[in-house]
């Protein structure tokens, strides 16, 4: 594995920039590299072992300064893993084992020949497919930010450089002002990422507007959606894209020091931030004066401590203080008084990811992608009944429809699909009637569900919904905080009803109840968890109903799922 | 100063109020059950919810955090607050099903019946959180504190076991709406009841008379915290003078 050299100064001036800049693609440039994804995914198909062997065989073959092995983040197939990509020839390879090593090396490497057995196989063509792009999983999508994930090594700065890395930054600190990064920002139309879709240069200017001697940028990596990995792969796979846009956003809003505050469960996550900053520090990027424009700006990480709510901005603010982290009533807005009572910019990694592409392309490049009132891409996670589960990110507007059929190909084992959940566990159940949603903020929320972080689960005939209604309100109930009542006691009340619904004991006037106690909850509630929680529920009652009253009025599952009598 | 109206209602209110103290000074009965004047405001019974107009947005906002503002519009009693105040006292009432204040709440809400399972554990405690903060605000012991998470949530001390920070003071069996939370001396022993745990503390004995009269530690308390001789509650205050 060639070695890389470290910056042994830091890059004090825009000249010194692009000469090291230079260097570092000269120095890559067409060396054969193989890149193989250490994401969650191809871990778990044993991706670890395929690190180990490469390794071995690059040392062995005697390739040690010819060839660059890189473990990158995830790209989004996981489907297909252990994944392996082969440059400069773009190749790809899926469900890689150990033992191929030796013969990648030698064979593909070496030679430049593919081996067939290890190619993608078109489902519908009946073809190998050599090249990453080419597969239809890829097809379909945008990927403005997951497509550098195949490109570089996460702990390795140059890499990211090599790829035009901190261009933005350079272009924001030298050739923009503060105002018009604000300006920029708010053209581009980009909306928080999170779910919730606020719209990100209106509040950085309200936070670069609020009265404060001190202001924060944070960096919300809580990612609390089981099963969802939006999120920890940037994180793992890029964090040098979340670094420049927080730079970037710091610079605009006049803060000196961020936070990423990281789930404790994503110790890869933690590990490449940290040594990201470390390197952007060693570098220039981060700390006094950063490539001598006179900013500077410092970041630190929090580990999360796991609980769902935690990722709610007031709570998450309160547990990087120190305190329980519980949510309180935001009449005050966090702009204004966040952390430690100063003016502080909460934003999504996706969000803040989005930022360095707006700022080197422009807001009327970024408007563009999308649709009237959601820009950009979004990055879904695609899981439960389809062929191609990963991660899949394309342009807003791109439809239901297409995610589900022509990028994730489909409901698997040829089962009839049922309904796609997004949004999250307080988001909501869609229906076949609308599977042509275009991706959209407004339009998700129009049907009664959420685009929330991204969460997206397909649902076939065999899934009982008033099931899926009750395992959600199962893992919100447990990750309430219990400070409010109609949050803790309501979604307490909501599974014992939904309970015994699926094992036969549900009445006539349930479903009413439901719905009535939905309304009030949403209402009542202090925080975003208890205001969004009846979602499941109220979504699955409306598109669903029959099902309801089949378990009440039949005492009969449709789906077989629930075990009733 | 600031103007704002109150179910029709046209008040001038000191910046920086709540409206729940704004409403309370105007004889505007707003229901609450987690706020209290020597605690700060909490937010969590969301009885005192109201629907507040500012523009053309409306929205619900706890009255006991909120502060008034200019203009704003504010109504107590609105049909969408009421179904939110009426569904509390409902999912309240299903975890204690005796306690007199609900009642007195569900029949001023018209609420005649629980429609949900009723819990058995009769610990009176619906979590609002006066007592806690009042140990840790006014008393500055934070002996008690809410454990566990969720529908899990109960008022404790650390590991349900006797309170080493506890000074036996009983400003939470004071503050407690609910009467969960009760204190009980006999002889040479005060008894805290909690929801959950019971404590047992010892008393003071006059010198002079021979009367139990106040909880040792929270004596030895006041004098660390006021830096006082430690022989000075040795009388108690009858025999003092
Ligand atoms: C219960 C709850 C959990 C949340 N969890 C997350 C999370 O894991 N990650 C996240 O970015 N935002 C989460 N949020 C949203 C944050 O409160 C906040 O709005 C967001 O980080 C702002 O970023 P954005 O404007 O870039 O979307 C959560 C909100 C609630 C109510
Ligand atoms: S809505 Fe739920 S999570 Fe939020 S403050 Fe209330 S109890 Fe806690
Ligand atoms: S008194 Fe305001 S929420 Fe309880």
């Amino acid at each position: 594995m060639a070695k890389k050299g470290k910056a042994l100064t830091r890059v004090g001036s825009l000249d010194e920039l692009e000469r090291l800049r230079e260097s570092v693609v000269k120095r890559d440039h067409n060396k054969p590299s193989i890149a193989v994804c250490g994401g969650p995914g191809c871990l778990a198909l044993g991706a670890g072992s395929v690190i180990t062997a490469f390794k071995k065989e690059i040392e062995k073959q005697g390739l040690d300064t010819n060839v660059v092995l890189r473990i990158i983040g995830c790209p989004g197939f996981c489907e297909g893993g252990p994944l392996v990509l082969i440059e400069p020839q773009n190749i790809l390879y899926h469900r890689v084992k150990a033992e191929d090593a030796a013969r990648i090396v030698s064979q593909t490497v070496k030679q430049g020949s593919l081996i067939d057995r290890l190619l993608y196989h078109h489902p519908k063509t009946d073809r190998k497919v050599i090249h990453e792009g080419d597969i239809p999983f890829y097809k379909k999508q945008r990927r403005l930010l997951l497509a550098s994930n195949s490109r570089l090594d996460p702990n390795d700065i140059e890499d990211y450089l090599a790829l035009d890395g901190y261009s933005a930054l350079v272009k924001a600190l030298f050739s923009m002002s503060p105002e018009g990064i604000v300006e920029e920002i708010k053209r581009s139309g980009l909306r928080g990422r999170s779910g919730g879709g606020f719209p990100t240069g209106i509040k950085w200017q309200s936070c670069r507007r609020a009265h404060g001697d001190t202001k924060y940028v944070i960096c919300n990596c809580d990612e609390g959606d089981p099963g969802a990995f939006m999120d920890g792969s940037l994180m793992e796979g890029n964090p040098h894209s979340i670094l420049e846009g927080m730079i970037i956003g710091a610079y605009a809003i006049g803060s000196h020091q961020g936070y990423i505050y990281i789930r404790n469960e994503y110790p890869l996550a933690v590990k490449n931030a940290a040594i990201a900053i470390k390197q952007a520090e060693d570098y220039g990027f981060l700390g006094k004066n950063i490539l001598g424009s006179g900013f500077d700006f410092t970041v630190s990480i929090n580990r999360g401590g796991g609980a769902f709510v935690c990722g709610e901005s007031t709570a998450l603010m309160a547990s990087l203080e120190g305190k329980v982290g519980e949510p309180r009533a935001k009449y005050v807005h966090t702009v204004e008084k966040g952390l430690w009572n100063q003016p502080t910019n909460l934003n999504n990694v996706e969000t803040w990811a989005n930022v360095p592409l707006i700022v080197n392309n422009g807001a009327d490049w970024y408007s563009k992608i999308g649709t009237e009132s959601s820009k950009g891409t979004k990055i879904f996670s695609l899981v439960g009944k389809v062929v191609n589960a990963g991660l899949v990110e394309v342009p807003m507007g791109t439809t239901l429809r297409e995610i589900i059929y022509d990028i994730g190909g489909g409901v698997s084992d040829g089962k009839k699909f049922k309904a796609v959940h997004t949004g999250g566990p307080a988001g909501g159940c869609l229906p076949p009637s609308l599977l042509d949603l275009p991706v959209d903020f407004d339009e998700f929320t129009k049907v009664g569900s959420a685009m929330g972080s991204g969460g997206m689960i397909v649902l076939d005939e065999e899934n009982c919904m008033v099931d899926i209604a009750k395992h959600f309100i199962n893992f919100l109930k447990s990750e309430s905080c219990g400070k409010c009542v109609p949050c803790r006691e309501g979604l307490k009340q909501m599974s014992q009803i939904l309970t015994d619904i699926t094992e036969g004991r549900g009445e006539d006037g349930d479903i009413e109840l439901l719905e009535e106690m939905g309304a009030a909850i949403k209402d009542g509630s202090l925080c975003g968890l208890g205001t969004t929680a009846p979602n499941p529920v109220l979504s699955t009652i409306r598109y669903f109903r029959d099902e309801y009253q089949a378990h009440i009025k039949d005492k009969k599952c449709p789906a077989g799922v629930c075990r009733i009598g | 100063m600031v103007a704002l109206t109150i179910d029709g209602r046209e008040i001038q209110a000191e910046e920086g109020k709540t409206i729940l103290e704004v409403a309370g000074e105007n004889n505007i009965y707003i229901p609450a059950l987690c706020s209290h004047e020597a605690v700060t405001p909490y937010g969590a019974c969301r009885l005192c919810l109201v629907e507040i107009t500012r523009g053309k947005k409306k929205r619900l906002v706890a009255s006991c955090l909120y502060t008034v503002e200019d203009g704003l519009i504010v109504k107590t009693d609105s049909e969408r607050v009421t179904n939110v105040r009426r569904m509390v006292v409902e999912f309240l009432l299903a975890r204690c099903p005796d306690l007199e204040v609900l009642q007195k709440l569900a029949a001023e809400l018209g609420v005649d019946k629980v429609r949900f399972k009723l819990e058995e554990d009769n610990h009176k405690c619906i979590l609002c959180a006066l007592c806690t903060r009042a140990c840790e605000e006014v008393v500055e012991a934070s002996a008690i504190s809410l454990v566990n998470r969720g529908v899990d949530r109960q008022m404790a001390t650390p590991f349900y076991a006797l309170s080493e920070a506890c000074i036996a003071c009983g400003s939470c069996a004071y503050i407690c709406p609910t009467k969960a939370i009760s204190i009980e001396d006999i002889g040479d022993t005060r008894i805290i009841t909690m929801p959950h745990n019971t404590m047992e503390f010892k008393l003071k004995k006059c010198q002079n008379c021979g009367r139990y009269w106040a909880p040792q530690k929270q004596l030895d308390f006041i004098i660390k915290k006021a830096d006082l001789p430690a022989d000075a509650f040795d009388l108690c205050p009858d025999c003092r003078d």
